[in-house]
């Protein structure tokens, strides 16, 4: 077994797994937090997305037991403790930016590293681009991308964290 | 997945010794190739050696005449860094169009060069500028070090510690990405430092990533895309499949390393 501590969504939390334990499992089915999705299990869809220290990954392709010590946020660490939405989560649902909702979390999640990386004023051929990494089985991009767009926008001097904890 | 254990290395002295006493062990540095090959059985090591706790793999160090780049450094590490995008812009620019951004996150320059996918990358980079692996025990040339798909000089127990590039004069690296994957249908790269002309070409080679030496041969007067103007290569030996016959690789090969030719001047 794998002895695993890191802080997700700003709390620590430690747990003993099989070392094959993949990052998206001990979030979701040890900790019960199953916002994060799996949609293709081969790091191409993007619907497993959260942030490692800052940083978009694909939580299918991790062992657990490899985060040691890290900073993770998911999907449910963004909105403010009070229940208000982060920006971009208001963007999505402003923009209707879904259909299915399943890529969802890793679309938002997806789209906030992108606000940290490329800043707050994105043309939709960056975030086309920059989107690469998820896939929408339902085909919306067009409104995705609309809320992407305005998420970015709203996050400029929104006090909503980046990431949860940071 | 077939169950594995693992260890967590903090020196590449410790990571060697590992590799010494377990001789099925794979390292694991991004886990991006590594990984998804477990998932489907086609990998099955039963030790795995994690390589992100070990010091001293990271950093881009730029020298008068060559960069020297750790082997963990990730995808994105390496594209964003300004001392890189200085010296060798060519090769600043090859690790930003690998898989998609949660993938250059994660994945490394060494983890690649190790793998050494046929159609990935950093091998054409590498066997372009004429790089030099530097590894647990020694100094690779470049042209040593590619031995085929998925197969390098690299001994069961040397993990890769840097790679050293020498800035060339001229560079530059096309690639006609496959559309879903990302991965280079075909990608040349073409450098020249005074006498030394390398035209390497990465995605069509059935044995992975290999030298042009006829372009190499042409471009010796005058190092400009109009020097290999209607030259062609055999198709004979390259891959073939559901993405593109050997023939239409064969015809990107020349085609991109005029396009190359004409960006790196």
């Amino acid at each position: 077994m794998a002895a695993v501590a890191m802080t997700v969504n700003g709390k620590a939390v430690t747990g003993d797994v099989d070392p094959r334990t993949l990052l998206v499992q001990f979030v979701r089915e040890h900790l019960r937090l199953t916002g994060t999705h799996v949609g293709c299990d081969t790091s191409q869809c993007g619907a497993c997305l959260v942030h490692v220290d800052g940083k978009a990954i694909k939580s299918c392709t991790v062992f657990a037991w490899q985060l040691e010590g890290a900073n993770v946020t998911t999907i449910e660490g963004i909105a403010d403790p009070s229940g208000k939405l982060h920006p971009m989560q208001e963007a999505f649902r402003d923009n209707h930016g879904l259909q299915c909702g399943y890529c969802t979390p890793g679309m938002i999640m997806s789209a906030i590293d992108m606000v940290n990386r490329k800043g707050n004023d994105l043309d939709d051929h960056t975030i086309r681009q920059e989107l690469d990494g998820n896939i929408c089985r339902c085909t919306g991009y067009h409104n995705i991308v609309k809320a992407v767009a305005a998420g970015a926008k709203a996050m400029k001097g929104s006090s909503a964290p980046a990431q949860a904890a940071e | 997945m077939y169950a594995f254990t693992y260890h967590r290395p903090t020196t590449v002295r410790q990571a060697v010794g590992l590799l010494g006493k377990n001789e099925e062990a794979k390292l694991l540095a991004g886990g991006h190739s590594l990984i998804p090959v477990m998932k489907q059985r086609l990998a099955g090591p039963p030790v795995l050696i994690d390589l992100s706790k070990v010091e001293g793999l990271t950093g881009v160090e730029v020298g008068a005449r060559s960069v020297t780049i750790g082997a963990m450094m990730t995808h994105s590490a390496v594209a964003r860094s300004v001392e890189l995008q200085q010296a060798i812009p060519a090769l600043a620019g090859v690790p930003g169009s690998i898989g998609d951004p949660a993938v250059r996150a994660r994945g490394t320059i060494g983890g690649s060069l190790a793998n050494n996918d046929p159609n990935a990358d950093y091998p054409a980079a590498v066997l372009g500028l004429g790089a030099t692996i530097i590894t647990s025990k020694r100094k690779i040339a470049a042209d040593e070090y590619f031995q085929g798909m998925f197969t390098t000089a690299l001994e069961a127990d040397e993990i890769i510690t840097k790679i050293q590039f020498p800035i060339p004069k001229k560079a530059a690296y096309q690639k006609f990405k496959h559309p879903a994957s990302g991965f280079a249908l075909v990608g040349v790269f073409v450098s020249k430092r005074g006498d030394d002309i390398r035209v390497a070409v990465t995605g069509a080679g059935a044995n992975g990533v290999f030298r042009v030496t006829a372009f190499e041969e042409a471009l010796r007067k005058r190092f400009a895309a109009k020097s290999i103007e209607g030259m062609t290569v055999p198709a004979d030996g390259l891959n073939s499949d559901i993405h593109a016959s050997a023939e239409y690789r064969a015809h990107l090969i020349a085609v991109l390393a005029r396009r190359a030719l004409a960006d790196a001047n």
